[in-house]
């Protein structure tokens, strides 16, 4: 694939389709600019911060703005909060649906047919097998990114973390926490 | 695929990088850069146009290195010969960058929409729905597995862009977008756990009132 790659990049240039310059710009911003630290920056505010919070819950997309974290695959963002009672689970059973503004880009296993074709019919299989075991009186809501609609995890935060600041918080904070695939 | 048996284990990867080799990052990088950027739907019916049993060989940037070749020559951008040959056709014109690299930052962080104005959503929160049995043979955002069944509409989303049409270039033809809520009993039967259920955002013209 390198060689074909290559072959395809140089036809673009030569063209004058693409600028190389851009490319190495976009690779940049999807290596280090976006990634699931930001989510997690999110997640330790709504933890911390109940107009935050309540923000979130009212209009996601502006209250992640807020962080500074908007653009493609975030146009539209719903947050759903784990609780006791329930647990959420994220998926694009028709392709690879992920809030890139705040995630990055997804995991390969994201993308796969195993996850795509069993998180919607055995999300507690699913999440057994990323080493959580969901008692069955906790509720769990599949959502399927069917549309432009981008959905994060806002997990329960643990017990014992009252005392921490957004910085300590969201270093607890993991990207399969805001998936849905691990509870915190 | 939602809902398939039989597609083997889940592999997460400890440590997981962004991309894997060199050449996916560039693959991701001129999809993103390319002139045939700029309607996402079109994008994803190209990708599924490939053939099943190879598609589920493909490695993920395989198939946008596919789907983007494919779309540069529907498009008109560079010819199957091109793309054979590596090199240009000395005939044709030199463009201009769709993307320069001055403009990439405020392009990956403009804050898009896909709400257009259109027609009023004709369901309320609260409204019991059927996922209509539509099997379009082009691109749909309908999954198999919610064809025929019966849910319950929880958010109003607004208007927005339907991928049914913008994917055939038959404009953006917006519609109400709802998110629905199946029981997973009502999606996979009585084994199913009695509790959980399965949410899709789905447009207008896939549902009925049930």
């Amino acid at each position: 694939m390198t060689l074909r790659v290559k072959a395809l990049e140089s036809l673009l240039v030569e063209k004058g389709l693409v600028d190389p310059a851009a490319l190495d710009a976009i690779v940049d911003h999807f290596e280090h600019k976006v990634g699931p630290r930001n989510g997690a920056r999110v997640v330790a505010r709504a933890w911390s911060d109940p107009d935050f919070l309540t923000r979130l819950r009212t209009d996601a997309t502006e209250a992640i703005a807020e962080l500074g974290y908007f653009g493609g695959q975030g146009e539209h963002m719903v947050a759903v909060e784990n609780t006791a009672a329930v647990h959420n689970l994220v998926v694009c059973t028709l392709c690879s649906c992920y809030p890139w503004p705040v995630l990055g880009l997804p995991p390969v296993w994201y993308k796969s047919a195993p996850y795509r074709s069993r998180a919607v019919i055995d999300p507690r299989g699913v999440l057994a097998e990323f080493g959580t075991a969901l008692p069955d009186d906790v509720e769990v809501r599949v959502w399927d990114s069917t549309a432009e609609i981008r959905y994060l995890v806002i997990p329960e935060r643990p017990a014992g973390t009252e005392g921490l600041d957004e910085d300590a918080l969201a270093a607890l904070v993991t990207r399969n926490g805001m998936i849905g695939t691990a509870r915190l | 695929m939602g809902g398939m048996a039989g597609m083997g284990p889940i592999a997460p990867e400890a440590d997981e990088p962004v991309f894997h080799h060199a050449w996916e990052a560039r693959v991701h990088a001129l999809t993103v850069a390319s002139p045939t950027r700029g309607n996402i739907d079109a994008g994803r019916h190209e990708r599924e146009l490939i053939p099943g049993p190879e598609y589920l060989a493909m490695s993920y940037y395989e198939k946008w290195f596919r789907s983007l070749s494919r779309l540069l020559v529907k498009r008109g951008a560079a010819t199957e010969q091109e793309l054979a040959s590596g090199r240009a056709d000395p005939a044709s014109a030199k463009a201009t960058p769709n993307l320069p690299a001055a403009e990439v930052t405020a392009r990956l962080t403009r804050r898009g929409s896909y709400l257009r104005e259109g027609p009023a959503a004709t369901f309320a929160i609260g409204d019991r729905v059927r996922a209509r049995n539509l099997n379009p043979p082009g691109h749909t955002r309908l999954p198999r597995y919610a064809r025929g069944h019966e849910g319950v509409i929880v958010a109003q989303r607004g208007t927005h862009v339907f991928p049914d049409a913008n994917a055939h270039g038959r404009g953006e033809d917006p519609h109400p977008l709802y998110t629905v809520r199946f029981t997973a009993r009502e999606l996979w039967g009585p084994d199913a756990s009695p509790r959980d259920s399965v949410h899709l955002d789905l447009w207008e013209p896939y549902l009925e009132r049930a």
